[in-house]
Parts: C-alpha cells; sequence; structure tokens
C-alpha cells in the first residue's frame, strides 16, 4: 500500500509521540506528580498509530485502561491529556477521570475504560447507531488478549456480525493479561480464530510493524464502511513496561529480562525511522527535528498541567447527571 | 376518562416516542413479534419495522452495552431487560459503563438511554426471575430511577424517562402489567423527583412504591372507617428522591410506615427510614414500621411465596400498631 511521504511522517510523529509522553508519564509518576494508576503503552505504538490513521476525524473509538496511545492517535490534546493525569481541573475530565477515563465525543474518543473488556459492546453500539442514523461512520475497538476471554468479547463479535455492524475488533495482542501469560490463560495462540466462530475476517498482524497494521486496518475499515461488516484483527505486539508503573521492574516476577530485551530490540518506532530514512523519505535531521518538536508539545502540557489548579472541592459533586433541570 | 391498562400505558409512551423521535429505537429479548415477555412492546416491530425494534440474543452485556455506544453517540434506546434479576449479567454495563460515563468524563458525552425491567414475586418463578432489587439502583450515583405504580404514572414517567438527557432505570411492577386507571391519549410529562400524594390523612404517613402503592390504598380505606386517616405517599421516583414531601408528611402526622417490595436490609425502605430518622426524628411519635420482604431468596412452593409477600392486611396492621402509641 503506498502511503505519502506526508502520511508516513505524520505515522512517526503519532508514534514517537506516544512513546515520549508515555515516557514522561513514566518519569513523573516515579517522582509522584501523577497520582492513581499509570498503564503505559510503550512498544505497542505501531497499534494505535496504524489503525487511527486509517480513520476519519469522525469515526469512533473504544479504548482500553492502556488508553494513552490510543486516544493520543486519535487526536487528542496532550496539554489537556496531561492535565487530567495530574488531576486537575483543566484536564479532559475536569480531573474526574484520570488516566482510565479520558474521552471526547468531538474527536469520536468514547472513552479509555478501566474495566477489561468494557469498550467492546460500547464500541458495537457506536457502529450501530452509525447504521441506525444512515451515516457511515466506522467504529474501532482497541481490546487486549486478555479482554478476548471476557462473554463481551463474543457478545460484542455475535451481534457486530449478525447486524453486519461498521465495527473493526482490533485486539493487541501483548500476550499477557497483567502477569498471566497468553498459554496460561486461553488454550489458543491465535486470538484471530476466533473470527470465524462469528462469520467475520480474522487476522493475525505484526504489531509492531506498522506499515503492516495501516494495511490491515485500511482494508478493514473500508469493509465496515462499506456495509460488509466486521473484522477481527490481532495485532501481536508487546509491553515494555510492566502492567503498571506499580509493577516490580517491568514486570519481572512473570517474564524475563530476555524477552524483554528480545522485543526492545523489536521496536516499532525504529523500525519505521530506519525504514524513513533507508528510502530517503526523510532524514536523520528532520526525524531529530519532530523528536524536538514534540519535546516542547510535551514539555507544554507539564508546564500547563503543573500550573493548573486542582477541582475545587464542590465539584465533587457536579457532572453526576447531565442536566438537572427536572431534579427537585 | 377511559381507562387503560399498565401495560397498555406503557405502550403508548414508546410509540408516542418512537412516532416524534426517530433516534428512539427498541431493543430487548423477545420485544419483537412476540410483544415482549409483558407484551409492552406489542404491535411496535409491526409498525416501526425490525431496525428500529430490535429482537436481541439473549446477551444482555452486549446490547445492554451496545445501547450504551449508541446513546453516546447520539441514538436514544429504550432497552428492555426481561426481568430485574438478568440485570446482573450485565451490571458492568450498568454500573460502571452507563451510570458512570457522564462525571468520570468530566460531563463529556451524554448517555440518554432507558432501561426498562420490571420486579415482584407473586408468580411462581422462584428466586431467579422474582426479585425486587431496585435499591440496587437507588444505591448507584449517576442513575435516574423511575417506579411507577399506576397507568398514569407509567406513562408519563417513561415520556419523561425517554425524553430526559440522563440514563435511566425504569422499574415496572408484574403484578401491575394488567392494572387499569384513566389515562389520558396524549403524551404528557411526569417530572422527575416529584413524589405524589396519592391519599391525604393527619394520622400515620405509609409512603409506598409499586404495587403496594394500591394495598396501602386499600388499607387506608379501611383505616378510614375505624377513624384513623393515613397519608399515601408515592415518591414515583427514587432517583430524584422528593424527600421533601416525605419530610413534610412525617412532621404532620408524627408516624411513618415504609411499604416497599425489596429485601429488608439495605433496602428502599431503610433509605426512606434513615432519611425520617436524620431529618424529623423529634416528630415522631411513634417508631418507624418498614414493611419490607424478607431477607431471603424468593422462595418457589405457593404457601412459602405467599408467606414471604404481604399487602393490605399486613399494612393495616402496622397502622393499628403505630397509632397504639399516644
Amino acid at each position: 500500500m503506498k502511503l505519502s511521504r506526508e502520511q508516513l511522517i505524520s505515522i512517526y510523529r503519532t508514534m514517537l509521540t506516544i512513546r515520549l509522553f508515555e515516557s514522561r508519564v513514566a518519569d513523573l509518576y516515579a517522582r509522584g506528580t501523577i497520582p492513581g494508576l499509570a498503564h503505559l503503552y510503550i512498544g505497542e505504538e505501531a497499534v494505535a498509530a496504524g489503525c487511527c490513521a486509517a480513520l476519519r476525524p469522525d469515526d469512533y473509538i473504544t479504548s482500553t485502561h492502556r488508553g494513552h496511545g490510543h486516544v493520543i492517535a486519535k487526536g487528542a490534546e496532550l496539554k489537556l491529556m496531561m492535565a487530567e493525569l495530574y488531576g486537575r481541573r483543566t484536564g479532559y475530565c475536569k480531573g474526574k477521570g484520570g488516566s482510565m477515563h479520558i474521552a471526547d465525543m468531538t474527536l469520536g474518543i468514547l472513552g479509555a475504560n478501566g474495566i477489561a473488556g468494557g469498550g467492546l459492546p460500547i464500541a458495537v453500539g457506536a457502529a450501530w447507531s452509525a447504521k441506525w442514523r444512515r451515516t457511515d461512520q466506522v467504529a474501532v475497538c482497541f481490546f487486549g488478549d486478555g479482554s478476548s476471554n471476557n462473554g463481551t468479547f463474543h457478545e460484542s463479535l455475535n451481534l457486530a456480525s449478525l447486524h453486519r455492524l461498521p465495527v473493526v475488533f482490533v485486539c493487541e495482542n501483548n500476550f499477557y493479561g497483567i502477569s498471566v501469560c497468553q498459554q496460561k490463560h486461553q488454550a489458543i495462540s491465535d486470538i484471530s480464530v476466533r473470527a470465524a466462530g462469528y462469520d467475520m475476517p480474522g487476522e493475525v498482524v505484526d504489531g509492531n510493524d506498522v506499515l503492516r497494521v495501516y494495511e490491515a486496518a485500511v482494508k478493514a475499515v473500508g469493509r465496515a464502511r462499506k456495509g460488509q461488516g466486521p473484522t477481527l484483527l490481532e495485532c501481536k505486539t508487546y509491553r515494555w513496561r510492566g502492567h503498571h508503573e506499580g509493577d516490580p521492574n517491568q514486570g519481572e516476577r512473570y517474564r524475563t529480562k530476555e524477552e524483554i530485551a528480545t522485543w526492545m530490540a523489536k521496536c516499532p518506532i525504529q523500525r519505521l525511522s530506519r525504514e524513513l530514512i533507508h528510502q530517503k523519505i526523510a532524514t536523520r535531521k528532520t526525524l531529530e527535528a519532530i523528536e524536538q518538536e514534540i519535546h516542547e508539545a510535551i514539555d507544554a502540557a507539564v508546564a500547563y498541567a503543573a500550573q493548573s489548579d486542582f477541582p475545587a472541592l464542590g465539584e465533587m459533586y457536579e457532572d453526576v447527571y447531565a442536566s438537572e433541570v427536572n431534579s427537585k | 376518562m377511559r381507562e387503560i391498562t399498565y401495560t397498555l400505558a406503557l405502550n403508548e409512551a414508546l410509540r408516542t416516542c418512537m412516532l416524534e423521535d426517530e433516534r428512539v429505537v427498541l431493543l430487548g429479548e423477545d420485544i419483537g413479534c412476540y410483544g415482549g415477555i409483558f407484551q409492552v412492546t406489542k404491535g411496535l416491530q409491526a409498525e416501526f419495522g425490525p431496525d428500529r425494534v430490535v429482537d436481541t440474543p439473549i446477551s444482555e452485556a452486549g446490547f445492554v452495552g451496545a445501547s450504551v455506544g449508541a446513546a453516546l453517540t447520539g441514538m436514544r434506546p429504550v432497552t428492555e431487560i426481561m426481568f430485574i434479576d438478568f440485570t446482573t449479567v450485565c451490571m458492568d454495563m450498568i454500573i460502571n459503563q452507563m451510570a458512570k460515563m457522564h462525571y468520570m468524563f468530566g460531563g463529556r458525552g451524554k448517555v440518554p438511554m432507558v432501561l426498562r425491567t420490571n420486579i415482584g414475586a407473586g408468580r411462581g418463578t422462584a428466586a431467579q426471575h422474582s426479585q425486587s432489587f431496585h435499591s440496587l439502583f437507588m444505591h448507584t450515583p449517576g442513575l435516574y430511577v423511575a417506579v411507577p405504580s399506576t397507568p398514569y404514572d407509567a406513562k408519563g414517567l417513561l415520556i419523561e424517562a425517554i425524553k430526559n438527557d440522563n440514563p435511566v432505570v425504569f422499574v415496572e411492577h408484574k403484578r401491575l402489567y394488567n392494572t387499569k386507571g384513566p389515562v389520558p391519549e396524549e403524551p404528557y410529562r411526569i417530572p422527575f423527583g416529584r413524589a405524589e400524594v396519592k391519599r391525604f390523612g393527619k394520622d400515620v404517613t405509609v409512603v409506598a412504591t409499586h404495587a403496594l402503592v394500591l394495598a396501602a390504598l386499600e388499607a387506608a380505606e379501611e383505616a378510614a372507617k375505624e377513624g384513623v386517616e393515613v397519608e399515601v405517599i408515592d415518591p414515583r421516583t427514587l432517583t430524584p428522591l422528593d424527600s421533601r414531601t416525605l419530610i413534610d408528611s412525617v412532621k404532620k402526622t408524627g408516624r411513618l410506615i415504609v411499604a416497599d417490595e425489596d429485601n429488608k436490609t439495605c433496602g428502599v425502605g431503610a433509605e426512606f427510614a434513615a432519611i425520617i430518622a436524620e431529618e424529623a426524628i423529634d416528630y415522631l411519635k411513634a417508631p418507624i414500621l418498614r414493611n419490607c420482604s424478607p431477607d431471603t431468596p424468593v422462595p418457589f412452593s405457593p404457601p412459602l411465596e405467599k408467606a414471604y409477600m404481604f399487602g393490605k392486611d399486613r399494612l393495616l396492621e402496622s397502622v393499628r400498631r403505630l397509632m397504639a402509641y399516644a
């Protein structure tokens, strides 16, 4: 699939933004600046960047607890994200949601989600809504190998297939549900085979190769948009960090240093940058300039977050209901 | 005014809203040609087609979650869960998703959907088709909970629920479906959070929900013959709750009887009693009496189920007990 220079650079920029944003979060978390939980996406950037590059601004995504990458790839603002992670009132959710609940309806981001498997039926509903409203919008649903054992996975694939809904189910198989490796949580090694049970195409994709992810996503999104129904894409990838930033030694209780090193050698960002330079699409200098710009944007986001106020205590009681006009 | 059943009143509300707003779609098990387990959606699939009145698979987490996604993206789904007992298999979608999204997202996104279901024992259907745990939804911030007791309230509250921008758990009652009452032909809305005093009295307040409102009115009729004036309050919505009307009534009567079919422990009745204990204890002339279901699963055997349930007689006895206090 032929991509323009502009598109390739844009995909590179997205992946690197995710990587640098997450690296900064790791640092801030370690310093105690960011409270709560931080489930980082480092190592998996190609999946979000490749899939979202295949989407229109009015398409939908549902995300997971490990959602920063998805929402950045769908266009979320770093300032509002960082402020939310800091728990500030200027954040995406006014400081009421935090890392796992970033949402922006205007960008089609129907929420990161703290419940494993929680986003799948919601994506199905968004796709159903597009069909009811007679638009050609598509919903992309990100979830992990762990969630593929949840009932919502099976219920969602069944509903989407039955009604030929415009959904692309993107399984990020990073081989672990927290600490439990895939061999211990399911009897299959390719989750994509489950697509056959719901009469939809299923495909295994190298989730560390953003161009292959993009290619598969374009095909699946195209099918969905044409009313040909859902697809299950299984992107095999790996999280470099622990399940969350409190997971000791990046998850060495349940995986070896060697295994982590093997996957780090398959870095999706280095892979693309090598390709861009080799193909003479970009020079090292251009890529360094992009990196510098991203650092500046993240610095600005951190400054914005740090300078923002915490919510006033009374704000706890706001937004429980959409409008209080009907209440007593 | 013409009289129609609770079932037909609900059906009219759905039909009215569907005619008026094409964003309103119905989802649920057997709601199409079958008309719904209690016939609430009878005829609607024939009129509006299978795309707007969707017979779903037995897949509650799937279709309730899909309703949440559809509501977030511009639709107004009205989704039927055949019995409240079955909400347990999709509780994540109700409690973690539907109820919390607006708040978690800092006000970004609305979930204007209605989850219709029903409570009530008395049909010999044992512990998984007869429960009345509507208090669970009252307990959950972010949900509105409507509890109609009459055909009139059923229609007006359901239209309001569908037009409301918040997620509403609309709790119907099995024993009320065939009851009849006056219902205007034209559409009307009953605002949430306004209790109705179904009968005025000065001696005892009975706050009752669902079928127990009717039982309380019968008990009040009998008590009147004994010279006791019972005030019967129907909150109509548990969230928002019109606690003002309840408190004012108890300040007047000094006696409170609670009648609700949930289990006694941590049920709706406990909340009503607690409100009065906090806000009006100085006005009480007698202890608060809670009439609720026993803290057991609903038993199957007919004599056991009969003993599990209560109605007019128990409420009348409660009135007499409270009137024994000076």
